[in-house]
């Protein structure tokens, strides 16, 4: 019984051939993206702002590091619809708890200390 | 018509033909789907700790300096392009040099390993644990250490993995494949960083 073979015949040959000056670009991008990250760490905004300054940039490195490091823009369209979708909705699904979080912090009714608590 | 034809009847083309799905080999295809379940692994806890943070008034924000967690940000920046140059030699068929660029892969692991605890005992020996910290609220340390820690084990399975594929890949037991599959998961742990920074340590500096 042989083992399975490990390359098959439609994996495109040309992956791996992008020059050595293409990944030191990305991984300047990534450093410039990761030092401005701290730079608005010292800015004067709120903590909300500056929360989703540093969430779009994170989301910028990931789809850098995704596309470029990971080779995705390298494979084919269908499974980089697959992962980014696939992906992106369990990501999504997952802010459905926010609404409560909110809740908690600005008073919905029993959302406070000692609220709805009836004096004897 | 033989009967493996007619066993095949009805199923995929891909499955008929050997072609595997997306034209991604098995292997690639099975640390996609970790990354993506993990993915998820790492959005959850993120989401859970924004979610206390957001709810809890009086968060405890600790930080006094970035410089180590930017020594630590740039160590694995480095590293995932190391990577990316031990897998291209790999793809090109120069072993020693693939095997280099993963040991030095592996060395920037360790090195950020090494700062990490460095900065856990900075904070335990503040008075910090999963259950206590002197600034505010139990759940501070409960959600760092928990986010952190297991970004920790992931650099520390990563480094693990590294030096077993990139010693077997060296003594011709594992093939350049197997050293991109390796490198993927490098990469997907760089990426988680990369949300860990500003979400856990730059949104709880002290100004």
């Amino acid at each position: 019984m042989t083992d399975a073979p490990d390359i098959h015949r439609s994996e495109p040959a040309a992956r791996y051939t992008e020059s050595a000056g293409r990944y030191v670009v990305i991984y300047v991008c990534l450093l410039i993206l990761a030092a401005l990250q701290f730079v608005i760490a010292y800015s004067n905004v709120s903590t909300f702002g500056m929360f989703a300054r540093m969430l779009l940039i994170a989301i910028a490195e990931a789809g850098l590091a995704l596309l470029f490091f990971m080779h995705l823009w390298a494979e084919k369209r269908g499974f980089l619809l697959f992962v980014v979708i696939f992906t992106g909705f369990v990501l999504l699904a997952m802010q459905y708890g926010w609404t409560d979080s909110n809740r908690m912090d600005t008073g919905a009714p029993y959302s406070q200390p000692n609220a709805g608590v009836v004096s004897q | 018509m033989s009967q493996a034809d007619l066993a095949m009847e009805g199923h995929a083309p891909g499955l008929v033909t050997g072609i595997p799905p997306f034209s991604v080999p098995a292997k690639k295809m099975a640390i996609w789907l970790f990354i993506i379940a993990d993915a998820a692994t790492f959005a959850g806890c993120l989401v859970a700790y924004g979610f206390l943070r957001n709810g809890t008034p009086h968060w405890p924000t600790p930080f006094h300096s970035i410089v180590n967690v930017a020594i630590m940000t740039f160590i694995l920046l480095t590293s995932s392009l190391t990577m990316l140059f031990g897998v291209r030699a790999a793809k090109a068929g120069d072993k020693s040099a693939a095997f280099r660029w993963t040991l030095i892969t592996a060395i920037g692991g360790i090195i950020f390993a090494l700062l990490h605890i460095r900065e856990w005992l900075g904070l335990i020996g503040e008075g910090m644990t999963m259950f206590h910290n002197p600034w505010g609220t139990s759940l501070f340390g409960a959600s760092f250490f928990s986010i952190t820690g297991l970004h920790l084990l992931h650099v520390t399975g990563g480094v693990i993995a590294l030096l077993a594929v990139g010693i077997r890949y060296m003594g011709g037991r594992y093939k350049a494949d197997d050293l991109e599959v390796t490198g993927l998961y490098w990469h997907f742990v760089d990426l988680v960083w990369m949300f860990v920074v500003p979400l856990v340590y730059l949104l709880n500096l002290s100004h």
